[in-house]
């Protein structure tokens, strides 16, 4: 298999091609349904997380573990002498190329990441670097939507909640432009998409409407993408009145198509009832196991020139 | 009336003619980042049939390229660079906004690593019609011309 993303840095969504996408996409699947996959061994992986984030980190780890692969890092930058001693990040990323085959990292300031791929020997896998890519998440997310719809191109995905400081929603919009989607945007105003994503999509030519009511376009919808509207960003009264107009039930989904999925990136506060994990539609939780074969499918193409079927 | 030279001419050196009045202050500051030894003469506010007023900026002995004018090409988009030899005008230039500037302003955002780093800033510049949008290369934000009141 032709690999171009051996010894690859993996930092932002709009770095990889449609093509690299697929590649990805095509190894997990590999992956989720191979008896076991042995991509990693003898490599050391460091799991650098300068802030914490638990879900992300035990997911990068479990998918070295799987792999046969071996971790070193930290899950909190706070408890390691790294930053204790005044060291600068790019000296602290030099050292750590010199131990590990890659680095995967999580910062808590934007651009992190990419300052580590110019000093690092190693490929850099970014796992979140502030408010800006967790180019991951949206791999995993593209991986469930193409596992759920046996395709990724002309599907009508329909985004909820708060798409204005959501990253996952910013980088998977841009990861789905190269597939010819058509985008549904239901969000309160002050919560709507940023300025420069929206010409961004105008550019490309990419069809998306913003629509006010949630309901009427859940027939149309292929995926329903749920994110949380987050309690700090109003003051109670009105964070009560916009979120119950963002809630996703049981009721609301009986003209939905019978391919229909609904993905989260979790967690879920209360924008989408319990009732609804009961239905076909709810495939939240299969999301979030995806990021583990999402992840191990990244990691094996990363460190290994071919990745051949097992 | 004679006509008369509002700013006394040099021997070798730079002229940056056809500032708009007031960016001269932060095109110097910049120079003297550049070069904290250079000898100025600066003029603001003098008359100009073009402009109105303008500001302008003489550097002795000291011959600006290209590329750095262009980095200040923000600041002053129309003004024009004159180098000078044996009170000679011998090269004459304007300023073209450049795709790339680094270490030239601070990235806005303060919570980028560029900030924290001991690294140049990289800004690339996008020009759609008349609207100037610089990105930063690391945190990737997009930002108006305008939030870049100064250079470093």
């Amino acid at each position: 298999m032709n690999n171009p993303l051996y010894r690859k840095h993996i930092l932002s969504i709009s770095d990889l091609s449609r093509s690299d996408l697929e590649l990805i996409i095509q190894t997990a699947a590999i992956i989720k349904h191979s008896e076991q996959s042995r991509f990693l061994e003898n490599k050391v992986v460091a799991s650098c997380f300068f802030e914490a984030s638990t879900r992300t980190r035990l997911s990068f780890e479990t998918a070295i573990h799987r792999q046969g692969g071996s971790v070193i890092g930290f899950a909190d930058s706070g408890s390691t002498s790294l930053a204790k001693k005044g060291e600068t990040l790019s000296d602290s990323i030099k050292m750590l190329s010199g131990y590990a085959d890659a680095i995967i990292m999580r910062h808590p300031q934007e651009g992190a990441a990419r300052l580590a791929s110019e000093v690092s020997n190693k490929p850099v896998i970014n796992g979140g670097d502030g408010s800006n890519q967790h180019p991951t998440q949206t791999l995993l997310d593209l991986f469930t939507i193409h596992e759920c719809q046996q395709r990724l191109d002309n599907l009508t995905i329909t985004f909820v909640g708060d798409l204005k400081y959501g990253r996952t929603v910013h980088s998977l919009v841009q990861a789905l432009s190269h597939f010819h989607c058509h985008f549904n945007f239901v969000a309160p105003d002050a919560l709507y998409l940023p300025e420069y994503l929206l010409e961004e999509l105008e550019e490309k030519n990419v069809s998306f409407k913003r629509v006010e009511a949630f309901e009427a376009v859940i027939p149309e919808t292929d995926i329903i993408y749920m994110t949380r509207v987050q309690k700090e960003r109003f003051d109670p009264t009105e964070y009560m009145h916009i979120a119950s107009q963002y809630v996703l039930n049981v009721s609301m989904l009986q003209q939905a198509k019978d391919s229909m999925r609904i993905l989260h990136p979790l967690p879920r506060v209360d924008e989408i009832e319990l009732s609804v994990d009961e239905t076909p539609y709810a495939y939240y939780f299969e999301q979030a196991k995806n990021g583990v074969y999402a992840r191990q499918a990244l990691l094996a193409l990363v460190l290994n020139e071919t990745v051949e079927e097992t | 009336m004679p006509s008369k030279m509002q700013v006394e001419a040099i021997n070798r050196g730079t002229v940056i003619d056809h500032i708009p009045a007031g960016q001269g202050l932060k095109i110097v500051n910049r120079l003297q980042l550049l070069d904290n030894q250079v000898r100025l003469t600066v003029g603001f506010n003098l008359s100009s049939g073009l402009d109105g007023q303008k500001d302008l900026i003489k550097v002795d002995d000291w011959l600006m390229t290209e590329s750095e004018a262009n980095e200040l090409a923000l600041l002053a988009p129309n003004a024009t660079i004159n180098i000078i030899e044996d009170y000679n005008v011998v090269s004459k230039f304007k300023m073209a906004i450049p795709k790339e500037l680094i270490g030239v302003f601070k990235c806005p955002n303060s919570n980028c690593i560029s900030n924290s780093e001991p690294i140049h800033s990289k800004l690339s510049v996008k020009v759609n019609q008349d609207r100037v949008q610089l990105k930063c290369h690391y945190c990737e934000k997009i930002f108006s011309k305008e939030l870049f009141p100064e250079a470093y």
